[in-house]
């Protein structure tokens, strides 16, 4: 993957830079040494690094604003980060940019049950953030499974989504406000408490524009009750064809599970042997979980059950305690650690139209075939957001760039059936040299507009989304 | 007036356009502006429906009816329960599925489902130097690239004429009850609706009607669902809402329906001579801002968070806004006051420099929105 070349001038200037950023920051809030800045030179997409600059870890909205300005002044790009745990390259550094990491900002500033919300500082992660309400018995629906680590500043900048999006939408769909600092150090707030904001809809398009557009430090977010319980039914299928029938048929009828998961052959054998949750021995098995009181689970899964039972399962289990729904997780839960045993991966991130599933499992498998690298399928199945999971050895000569390689044709074939390039990680670097597959020079046109008017100098998370032809004549400006 | 037949034609309709140009579907919703008028009604057709991905994409221009009729006929339908302007508006026409995306218009699922833009996964446009553009797809969960789909979505065609637009959808509720307490003040009204949104019991509508057919002032809280779910749900609320006064329930599935149709559309407020005003706020602060403006008349849905008010001709509700986060919208009247709530400084020169790259000639709804 090609990044541009270090601007010498800039790189010329970090003595004077990191002064410049002490004056506004502590001493230990500016990370400027070369051993101590390697802790930031990558995300959760390891396979490419490159130490920053500097790293900076401002406390306050103020403090943002502050290097920021000293940033937009001197013509450094800066490279925001929430926790790190982006799986395309969302804050991949370039050695001449600041890092702008927000992780000392976790406070939680309101909780409103009465009106339904939070307000917090977006270096609060995402799991943090329900630990805060659910005492009350309220959570924070949008859970991505790296929600333990991961922050609702990078939730906010990737869309992210989650297992249970389904029912409760992604992020943009519950976020109310933000208070965003704008590459010149303006503070902007859009949205609050209250419902659909003012004006043109900028914090639509500020979520998921992966922190190129403005920091954001504060966000509001919608909080729910949680429902009464939730319990899962397993189905097992000789077919993947039939699988993604009994998908349709399911919400076709008219229920709206919270989840529907998806897992093929070669991801269930690798389950088995590592977390050994008893899955039968199927081609294609789903996990649908409903939610409710013990009696509206019994009849939704009832009638899920019924509806299965059309399309001949090998395997029908319904949950009936915690401790069997805990066991049907097992293995969906264990499934990136379980391929993980078997080799290096690469975790795609395509969305597909449901009704495309049987078609695009199969010239997956072919692909295979043809690159001679094993594939798993775990699939958000209700939505069509697909994690093909490569498999390759990265201590073999070339077969990384091999599996980088079928990952593309992989996200070529989702544009492909009508689907997209990436449903829930982000383009970030990973996926930037695709957007041409997905997008004429003219719709890419009118999302760059956008970013002239957030951040006219281009200096915010620089080289990311849009390919590097598209977007290099006005990094050059 | 110019009714382009396909894209290609309203695309050559802007680039050639030498003036101002009046955005419209059906024109039912009181936005139009001053210039040549331009209608997306020749654009019409659902070209693809897919019930079992829940996805449907429609020309603009369609009737927003034949969208509801094509979801009914399947169990399905658009979440956000989009309100009819017609009758407070006395206006003719043919509303469409575009104009309910250019208005972001959402009705009382809102609190639940979301708002229009929050249902809406594509769109293609024409800006407004004729060139077509397309953003997000077929899919619900797209986050390849900037979401212009939701910059579109409210923007009253002042950044680009919407010529295509993706919907998931959702199964329509078999089943349907009203909870109803009777003769609650607005700041008990809201406190009782605040207590079942914050329920595990899964609220799909949240009103207050000060003034009830009767008289007497009703809050209608409103479950959707299957039948045994809906009467068992209706009875945890019951119980849970018990100390605010009488609780009745109501299972007839068409007077649910016609109550919620009656406060989706503002009903009310038709034919009667004020301005009407749509204000959103955080609802705690809802009954405060009320009493503040003294309105002729108002209805709060979304659980207090929108506020509708009738006051006399001319008045600006805004100054009573002072202190207050949120916005209101003109639905209804002329007056001095701008239709769109102001924008803080910064913010309108965002708004601004937006409109000015999507539309350099400034010739979409010039000066709707500011």
């Amino acid at each position: 993957m090609e990044m541009p070349i270090p601007n010498a001038d800039i790189l010329a200037k970090k003595s004077r830079l990191v002064e410049r950023l002490l004056q506004v920051l502590p001493n230990e809030a500016v990370i400027h040494s070369e051993n101590e800045t390697k802790v930031y030179e990558c995300d959760g997409l390891t396979a490419y690094r490159c130490p920053p600059l500097c790293a900076v870890l401002p406390a306050s909205t103020e403090e943002v604003a502050a290097v920021l300005k000293i940033c937009h002044e001197m013509n450094v790009p800066v490279v925001p980060r929430g926790s790190g745990t982006s799986l395309a390259g969302g804050a991949l550094p370039t050695a001449d940019s600041v890092i702008l990491g927000v992780a000392r900002m976790s406070e939680v500033l309101e909780t409103d049950y009465e009106n339904r919300f939070v307000r917090v500082q977006t270096g609060r992660t995402n799991l943090s953030v329900t630990g805060a309400v659910e005492e009350d018995g309220f959570f924070y629906a949008p859970d991505p499974s790296s929600q333990l680590a991961c922050a609702i500043a990078g939730n906010i900048a990737m869309n992210s989504g989650g297992a249970h999006c389904l029912k409760y939408g992604v992020t943009t769909n519950n976020l109310m406000g933000v208070r965003m600092v704008m590459m010149d150090g303006s503070v902007v707030d859009i949205g609050g408490a209250h419902l659909d904001a003012s004006g043109l809809d900028l914090l639509g398009v500020i979520c998921g524009s992966e922190g190129q557009l403005g920091v954001v430090t504060e966000a509001t977010l919608r909080i729910l009750h949680k429902p009464e319980g939730a319990r899962p039914v397993l189905m097992g299928f000789d077919s993947n064809e039939v699988a993604g029938a009994c998908v349709s048929d399911i919400i076709k009828a008219g229920v709206l599970p919270v989840a529907i998961e998806f897992m093929d052959r070669p991801v269930i054998e690798a389950t088995e042997a590592f977390a050994g949750a008893g899955y039968p021995d199927c081609e294609a098995l789903l996990i649908v979980e409903v939610e409710g009181s013990d009696q509206e689970i019994d009849d939704q899964l009832d009638l899920i059950c019924s509806i299965a039972e059309r399309h001949n399962p090998v395997e029908l289990r319904q949950s009936k305690s915690a401790d069997e729904s805990a066991r049907i997780w097992l293995g969906r839960k264990s499934a990136f650690g379980a391929m993980g045993q078997i080799n290096d991966y690469m975790c795609l991130d395509g969305t597909i139209p449901v009704s495309e599933l049987p078609h695009v499992l199969r010239r997956i498998g072919e692909l295979s075939d043809q690159y001679g690298l094993k594939v798993g399928n775990v699939f958000h199945a209700g939505d069509g957001n697909m994690h093909p999971l490569i498999l390759f050895d990265a201590n073999k000569e070339g077969d990384l760039e091999l599996c980088e390689a079928m990952g593309a044709d992989i996200l070529r074939l989702c544009v492909e059936v009508g689907g997209c390039l990436t449903g829930e990680h982000g383009v970030g670097v990973e996926k930037r040299d695709l957007m041409f597959d997905q997008f004429t020079a003219t719709d890419l046109e009118a999302q760059m507009v956008v970013k002239d008017v957030f951040d006219p100098k281009w200096l915010l998370n620089p080289s990311k989304v849009f390919p590097l032809s598209a977007s290099e004549e006005r990094m050059a400006s | 007036m110019l009714i382009p037949t396909d894209e290609k034609e309203l695309a050559d309709a802007i680039s050639s356009a030498k003036g101002p140009l009046s955005i419209r579907g059906g024109n039912t919703r009181g936005f139009a502006a001053d210039g040549t008028p331009l209608a997306t009604t020749g654009l019409s057709g659902i070209s693809l429906y897919e019930p079992g991905a829940l996805t449907l994409v429609a020309a603009a221009g369609t009737p927003i009816d034949d969208i509801q009729d094509a979801l009914a006929a399947e169990g399905q339908r658009l979440p956000f329960e989009p309100i009819d302007h017609r009758p407070i508006l006395n206006s003719q026409g043919t509303p469409t599925i575009g104009g309910v995306v250019a208005a972001n218009v959402s009705g009382p699922r809102r609190i639940q489902a979301g708002a229009c833009r929050d249902s809406l996964i594509g769109v293609r446009f024409v800006d407004g130097q004729g060139t077509i553009i397309k953003n997000g797809g077929r899919v619900m969960k797209n986050v390849t690239g900037y979401d212009l789909v939701k910059l579109m979505a409210g923007s009253y065609g002042t950044l680009g004429v919407i010529s295509e637009v993706a919907f998931k959808v959702l199964p329509a509720a078999s089943s349907a009850a009203c909870v109803l307490i009777e003769g609650l003040t607005d700041a008990n009204a809201i406190k009782a609706m605040s207590r079942a949104l914050g329920s595990p019991f899964d609220v799909s509508g949240a009103a207050h009607v000060p003034v009830g057919l009767d008289g007497t002032p009703v809050t209608m809280i409103r479950l959707e669902g299957f039948e045994k779910s809906v009467q068992y749900r209706a009875n945890e609320l019951k119980n849970i809402l018990d100390e605010f006064g009488d609780i009745n329930i109501e299972l007839d599935p068409a007077n649910v329906a016609k109550g919620w149709a009656w406060v989706r559309d503002a009903t009310p407020f038709v034919g009667t001579n004020g301005d009407i005003w749509r204000i959103s706020v955080k609802p705690s602060d809802a009954p405060e801002l009320v009493a503040k403006i003294a309105p002729q008349s108002h209805l709060y849905d979304w659980g207090g968070g929108l506020i509708w008010v009738e006051v006399a001709s001319g008045t600006d509700v805004r100054a009573a806004m002072r202190n207050i986060q949120g916005h209101t919208t003109r639905i209804r009247g002329d007056g001095h006051a701008p239709k769109f709530h102001p924008e803080a400084p910064l913010l309108a020169k965002i708004n601004r420099e937006l409109r000015q790259k999507f539309d350099p000639r400034g010739i979409l709804n010039p000066s709707l929105m500011g």
